[in-house]
């Protein structure tokens, strides 16, 4: 079989299931310091029962987020040597720099926060928590900083090795840091973060409040995922994503024109496409079928002005133009999920403030429905965001020197020493043992939530 | 001294640390598949448990570091020995999430299954890693434009997997000397003398490795005979005779210290031979990947030193720091994650 493709299918594969687990572990590290922060200073134990759960959830999940971490770590290098090759020199820093920076904090403090409960002094304990929360965001800043570069590559020149080929070298550390898209990418995949575990925290909660009301530490659990959770899904539309997908709009049109559904350029007033099925007949250009839009609203939303032009796909090159299907199909599902969560929270915590949160049982159910939600929009927003960047694995852009940089396609970055049927054999390999471990992760959570009911015994 | 040596010497650390630390706890973990009893089994877990994961950063890091200062090392090196560092990654998952599970659920054949994947994903990484470095020694065939000409079959040839036996009797001697410090009574007697029988197979087996090494890789004893090489080869030799000494004389903590010198000391002798060279060519000198051909610029190498030495003070900092809050005796029931119901049902019983 094709050697190319398999090794996309394993990177979709590793990282697809990878990424369920790192937004969780930052969203739950952030609420079990919320939860030990109030356990320990209003001496609060209902509290502290609700870090306890939340801290043996966060356990398991870190435990299969590190095993499957380790792999990615190695795949550039294994199924990609000739992209390592070509970005090692700016891409191989921040991955460094997460094990140095923010690896170490997060593993380090998490045996202190998990076993240090009896020998650390409460503050200590609590700082524990802390520096997993700090590390855990820390660690996500600076794989936002390796992917973003790809995206927008800045602060770097092309040189021509000695040994022949080609290598993107630092010019500006900074500038390769802080390239165009960091910022908006980092605050919008943070939030996503803190958005998952506000609804991991308040689900768990509700459907303990729906077995017993008289549970305490599950009623303040509900109250603190609900608030949580309304603040941070409506930060993560607005303004994040919002910030998001203008910086698309201006660093990356083609990724933009496919997310957005727009195939014929607009001199103006381009519409925003609600619902759409993208189709493309053979020969044919590509068409959006039973097409919801709003005149104009695209333009305002990309460049705040009705007036401005916004580019569609058809005025880019075929072999210029990512997948079309599944970026728009991805993205608009992302934005539903994110409407679904503000319209759920705002109702939640207008149900909360009336006092009448925990006599709802239809909206403990939806709460309880809804806890892998945010993790499905995290993997839509994560392919549309690398789906989009096709046909590039380092998308074009602009050199220090103000010399265009003509980008690296996915199609010649990977590694030649590796034959397809390598990558078959640790695929079916990486497959069946990611399929075991997330059936036994999800069995452990549920496990581990449905005990938290027992009553915690005499010490 | 160039940013380019500082950079060998700096991922030759990392290399170092990791297998003093990580090196122990997968020793501990190859010598649970000797534990006697459930409860000996625990203890080996609990022993490592708070610590382990901190130590394997050491790895993440390494590779990261890897890829950020000799990139060339890291694409060519890990393209080329693809299915056996999947071997190794799959073996580093299965002692990861064992050690999480095993503790879970109460049934015995749960507990048992966990416990055969965590000593197989600690005693396969002790031995593959050795294998690994074996391969590197003799030369890899890279050939022209630093393309692998390479299989994977040829990796396991007689002197690599002797240099693999090597690294598996120094990780379980540094296991065996840990976890003596964490054990009490039966256990921590045993592990005195697993120490010991560890200690002999390395000599051992160091020694055939030593003078194969001859034949095989003339390139360690590229500096025989520079003062630096033969102080360093000094340490090793003391630091080795001084492990059975301690060992026997009870001195449990300075023998574990004495046993991670050797490991520091081997991995910088075969360094200090080896550099420029990172990775020998078997297919001709001129091939080889060095410190300079397979470097990142300046300017990385720079940046990155920057990056290690605001950020290593701070991580050995709260490592120390980690390690002395868990110190002493290891005890079962301190293990965090006996559920709350689990340890009710455990006192009902």
């Amino acid at each position: 079989m094709d050697a190319l493709f398999l090794a996309r299918l394993q990177f979709a594969v590793t990282i697809g299931f990878h990424f369920i687990f790192p937004p969780i572990t930052i969203g739950l590290a952030w609420m079990v310091t919320v939860s030990e922060w109030l356990g320990w200073r209003r001496q609060d134990a209902e509290y502290v029962r609700l870090a306890r759960l939340l801290g043996r959830l966060l356990a398991v999940t870190f435990a299969v987020g590190v095993a499957t971490g380790v792999v990615m770590e190695f795949q550039f290098g294994t199924n990609w040597a000739r992209y390592s090759t070509f970005v090692g020199d700016i891409f191989g820093a921040p991955l460094a720099a997460e094990g140095v920076f923010a690896f170490f904090l997060e593993s380090t403090f998490m045996g202190l926060y998990l076993f240090g409960r009896e020998r650390l002094s409460k503050r200590m304990h609590w700082f524990s928590a802390l520096m997993v929360a700090v590390g855990s965001t820390l660690s996500a800043f600076w794989i936002i900083v390796a992917n973003s570069w790809q995206q927008t590559p800045a602060g770097f020149k092309v040189v021509d090795l000695p040994g022949g080929g080609q290598r993107a070298e630092l010019t500006s550390f900074a500038e390769a840091v802080f390239n165009p898209s960091t910022l908006p990418r980092y605050l919008h995949v943070v939030t996503a973060a803190l958005v998952t575990g506000a609804f991991v925290v308040a689900g768990v909660s509700a459907w303990h409040v729906l077995r017993s009301r008289a549970a305490g530490w599950a009623r303040k659990g509900l109250r603190l995922g609900v608030a949580w959770g309304l603040v941070f899904s409506v930060l993560e539309a607005m303004p994040f994503g919002h910030l998001h997908a203008q910086q698309v709009a201006r660093t990356q049109p083609a990724k933009f024109a496919a997310l957005e559904g727009l195939y014929t350029s607009q001199a103006s007033n381009a519409p925003m496409v609600l619902f759409g099925v993208p189709f493309q007949s053979a020969g044919g250009p590509p068409e959006l079928a039973a097409k919801v839009e709003i005149p104009g609203l695209l333009s305002w939303f990309a460049f705040g002005d009705f007036n401005a032009p916004v580019k569609g796909i058809a005025d880019f090159p075929v072999d210029e133009r990512p997948p079309l299907w599944l970026t728009f199909v991805s993205f608009h599902n992302m934005v539903l999920l994110g409407t679904w969560f503000i319209a759920i929270m705002a109702f939640a915590t207008f149900r909360a403030f009336t006092g009448r949160l925990h006599e709802s049982p239809w909206v403990l159910k939806a709460l309880v429905a809804s806890i892998p939600l945010p993790v499905a929009a995290c993997e839509l927003g994560w392919v549309a965001a690398e789906v989009g960047r096709q046909p590039w694995i380092v998308h074009p852009g602009v050199q220090a020197d103000g010399a265009p940089f003509a980008g690296l396609r996915t199609a010649v970055a990977h590694s030649t020493a590796v034959g397809g049927g390598e990558i078959l054999t640790s695929l079916l390999l990486f497959g069946a043992i990611y399929a075991g471990l997330g059936a036994l992760w999800l069995f452990l959570m549920i496990r581990k939530t449905r005990l938290a009911a027992e009553p915690i015994p005499a010490a | 001294m160039d940013l380019n040596l500082i950079w060998f010497v700096l991922v030759g650390v990392l290399i170092a640390g990791y297998a003093v630390l990580d090196g122990f706890d997968l020793g501990v973990g190859a010598l649970s598949l000797l534990a006697r009893t459930r409860e000996e089994r625990d203890l080996h877990v609990a022993a490592i448990a708070p610590v382990w994961d901190g130590n394997e950063v050491w790895l993440l890091t390494g590779g990261g570091a890897l890829f950020a200062a000799f990139p060339a090392v890291y694409a060519t090196v890990f393209s080329g020995l693809y299915l056996a560092l999947v071997l190794v990654l799959v073996a580093l998952i299965a002692r990861a999430v064992s050690l999480e599970f095993r503790h879970q659920l109460e049934g015995s054949r749960w507990v048992r299954a966990w416990d055969v994947a965590y000593g197989v994903g600690s005693l396969l990484p002790s031995l593959l890693f050795g294998v690994a470095v074996g391969n590197v020694l003799r030369g890899l065939p890279i050939g022209p434009g630093l393309e692998w000409r390479g299989s994977f079959l040829g990796l396991l040839n007689p002197y690599a997997i002797l240099v693999g036996l090597v690294s598996l009797a120094l990780f379980v001697m540094q296991g065996a000397l840990y976890l003596r410090l964490r054990a009490e009574g039966a256990l921590e007697a045993r592990m005195a003398r697993a120490a010991l029988w560890a200690w002999g197979a390395f000599v051992a087996l160091f020694a055939a490795a030593t003078g194969w090494s001859f034949a095989a890789s003339p390139y360690l004893f590229a500096r025989l005979g520079t003062p630096l090489v033969l102080a360093l080869v000094a340490v090793l030799a003391v630091a080795l005779a001084a492990v059975p000494v301690l060992t026997r004389a009870g001195k449990a903590g300075l023998a574990f210290l004495a046993s991670s010198v050797v490991i520091v000391a081997g991995i910088l002798t075969v360094a200090a031979n080896l550099f420029p060279v990172i990775v020998p060519s078997s297919l001709g000198a001129a091939h080889a990947l060095t410190a300079y051909n397979a470097a990142s610029s300046p300017r990385t190498l720079a940046t990155m030193l920057v990056v290690a030495l605001t950020g290593m003070p701070l991580v050995i900092g709260y490592t120390v720091f980690a390690y002395r809050v868990f110190r002493g005796k290891a005890r079962v029931a301190a293990s965090y994650g006996a559920d709350d119901a689990t340890a009710a049902t455990n006192a009902a019983a």
